[in-house]
């Protein structure tokens, strides 16, 4: 185990970089599902994609905790939410797409909670004690959004052939996203070489075997697998969305600079 | 079928029962709406478990189940209320035997 | 008829003796129907009441804000669900209910036909409407019709926080930078007399309220209820420095109450009639959200369908 006190200086920095990244899927994808709050197909709907976001909000509230401390410069998890801008977001791109129809947020879901599953599974092992903690918290939350987005794609996917159509459209749509999940950088590669962060390269072949398996029993299909991958959210090139969601996410908390709440 | 299907629909109603605690008896929780059993439980779980503890959850399609109309009440349970004998109390213990039972069980 | 009137006095009395109704005992049509009335539109008002907060999900101005929103309007999900399963025991499905709803024909709870313009909002809701609300809860939850008043002490044990973190918040804008302190107070100004209003008609215009108190539905009057709140609030307020808009209130020695002046039933019944500032608006969302659920409700159904026929082949 590695304490806190033990990282050198570029271990620290790509810490931090590697909890913003985690963090800031997790305040994107949060926001979004919060979007749906009262608008939900059913009731009990509304109040398990109420209960997922909060899942991902309690989690990025840790995870920006963690790194506001690595960092060492005072910033809070608010600071690093609100006063920070699009370029500055590492979330990837898959997590700002809008919520679209409730087919394009399964998908989206999906998508994320199948790699989120066996993100966090690596997560809960690491050898950085903090996170490993952090991971096993996120693993157990992501089991459970795993069996609610597999268990809507498959009702969507093969209920009636309006919500089939909808789903495939959903998954033609946000395949483009996908790849740069798997996308590892050098802070990868030095956090995963000491065994702090997850090997994601090693996650793909898992969720591609994963997401077929759902798609297939949900009569669905990958309709161009070599379809160009949009990338970039890592280094804060994100699509036009993110700007929409952080005007307004942050026009209040920036308009009264110094409040407290 | 195809006709019922583009009626509205709010889905089935369904029965919720909380257990707490292993080893404590499930408790109607309260109902909620659900296609099928596994949707029911993924919903028993967001609305009733929001606030924990629960160790297991029942969820039963509102239309299983059979209840005692309020007519059958008097000839249903009213029988049992002069059986004295079924219940403890009605036994005579010498002291001695009382005192020793309450070591054993306390 | 000589059978009903028996069986009336049969009924009142059990009520009188402190019995609990169940849905399946015998009751009157009227009490009946006056009991659905009164669960859908609590009901109505949960789900309708999750719109104005919604409005400030996504610029809840921390993490925490959020999360706590998030959560309260969660809760009045739940809530809405608690209470139309209660009116479902009297036989009348949620369908049928939603449907009185999106077409106009049940009412729902005014407050929620005026807008969420700033954050303040959000407090103003949490301490004036949710505090107006627990103390008609907490009325409701010893009321004598058993589903109803096993929802009501679900929703009071869950509602705890709500006032709390409303109440919170307000005090956190109030001792904050001016620009936070005027949007409390302004909120409040806008708040209070619609809180007022939301205890129903004076005691002498109320037309159900006799029938319902001797059924045990209500315990109290909307007078004497709108009193406790008052008493509490006046005194709330005070401890935050912030001003309740009314030149009338005053304090009355002998009674020990806090006196308000005379509330605008105009605009009550205006609103009640569909002419508040946001009925249309409300009404428009709910019906968008329930017409864009349609077919995910669909699918869900003809997917479960599909599942019962391939097991029913499988096992044939």
């Amino acid at each position: 185990m590695i304490e806190t006190a033990a990282l050198d200086a570029q271990m620290r920095a790509d810490l931090v970089e590697y909890l913003l990244r985690l963090a800031d899927d997790r305040v994107v994808l949060g926001h979004r599902l919060s979007e749906w709050c009262g608008h939900g197909p059913i009731l009990e709907e509304d109040i398990a994609l109420t209960n997922i976001a909060l899942d991902f909000l309690g989690q990025a509230n840790h995870l920006l905790e963690l790194a506001g401390e690595l960092e060492g410069e005072g910033r809070s998890a608010d600071d690093l939410v609100y006063s920070r801008d699009e370029i500055d977001y590492r979330n990837c791109l898959l997590t700002e797409q809008p919520n679209g129809d409730f087919a394009a947020t399964i998908a989206r879901q999906l998508f994320f909670d199948v790699y989120d599953f066996l993100l966090s599974e690596q997560l809960a092992a690491s050898e950085f004690e903090p996170l490993a903690g952090l991971g096993g918290k996120m693993h157990k939350e992501a089991q459970y959004h795993v069996r609610h987005s597999r268990e809507w794609m498959l009702r969507l996917g093969d209920g009636t052939s309006e919500s089939h159509r909808r789903a495939q459209a959903a998954v033609d749509a946000l395949w483009t996203y996908t790849a740069e999940l798997f996308d590892g950088d050098e802070v990868d590669a030095r956090l995963s070489q000491a065994r702090i962060a997850a090997d994601l390269e090693s996650l793909e072949t898992r969720w591609q075997e994963l997401i077929g398996t759902v798609l297939r029993e949900a009569t669905l299909g990958i309709s161009d697998e070599q379809q160009y991958q949009r990338r970039g959210g890592r280094r804060g090139h994100h699509t036009e969305h993110l700007g929409h969601m952080l005007a307004e996410m942050q026009i209040l908390a920036r308009s009264n600079p110094g409040a407290k709440w | 079928m195809a006709d019922e299907q583009r009626q509205d629909t709010e889905l089935t109603l369904y029965e919720v029962f909380v257990q707490e605690k292993t080893g404590e008896p499930h408790v109607h929780a309260g109902s909620l709406h659900a296609a099928d059993q596994e949707m029911a439980l993924q919903n028993a779980r967001d609305v009733y478990a929001r606030r924990g503890p629960v160790a297991s959850m029942w969820v039963v399609p509102a239309t299983s189940i059979t209840a005692t109309s309020p007519s059958d009440a008097g000839p249903f349970f009213d029988p049992a209320e002069d059986k004295v004998y079924r219940h403890p109390q009605f036994y005579r213990v010498p002291r001695a035997a009382r005192q020793q039972a309450k070591k054993v069980t306390s | 008829m000589h059978d009903e009137t028996q069986q009336l006095e049969a009924f009142q009395a059990r009520i009188d003796a402190g019995e609990k109704i169940e849905p399946k005992d015998w009751m009157p049509d009227n009490y009946r129907r006056q009991l659905i009335r009164m669960i859908s539109q609590h009901a109505h008002s949960e789900v309708v009441g999750m719109l104005p907060e919604g409005n400030w999900i996504t610029r809840a101005p921390s993490l925490r804000r959020k999360m706590i929103l998030l959560a309260k309007v969660q809760d009045e999900a739940g809530h809405g669900l608690y209470l139309y399963s209660a009116a479902e025991t009297l036989g009348i499905d949620r369908a049928e209910l939603i449907e009185q709803l999106l077409t106009g024909k049940a009412k729902y709870s005014n407050i929620f036909n005026y807008p969420t313009l700033t954050w303040a909002d959000i407090g103003m809701i949490g301490w004036l409407v949710d505090g107006a609300a627990i103390v008609n809860q907490t009325m409701l939850a010893k009321c004598h019709f058993g589903p109803y008043s096993r929802a009501m002490i679900r929703i009071c044990k869950e509602e705890n926080f709500h006032n709390k973190q409303g109440y919170e918040l307000v005090a956190t804008l109030a001792r904050g930078t001016p620009q936070q302190r005027r949007m409390a107070q302004e909120s409040l100004n806008r708040w209070w007399w619609p809180t007022l209003m939301m205890f129903g008609p004076p005691d002498d215009q109320s037309p159900n309220s006799a029938q319902l108190m001797r059924w045990k539905i209500k315990l109290q009057s909307n007078d004497e209820l709108r009193q406790r709140f008052v008493d509490r609030t006046v005194a709330e307020a005070k401890a935050i420095d912030l001003e309740i808009p009314d030149p009338d209130l005053r304090f009355n020695e002998q009674t020990g109450h806090w006196e308000h002046g005379p509330i605008d039933w105009d605009e009550f019944w205006r609103v009640i009639r569909g002419d508040g500032p946001y009925n249309h608006e409300r009404i428009r969302v709910r019906r968008e959200a329930h017409e864009r659920g349609a077919w995910v409700r669909e699918a869900a159904e003809a997917y479960a369908l599909k599942r019962r026929e391939k097991a029913a082949s499988a096992a044939g």
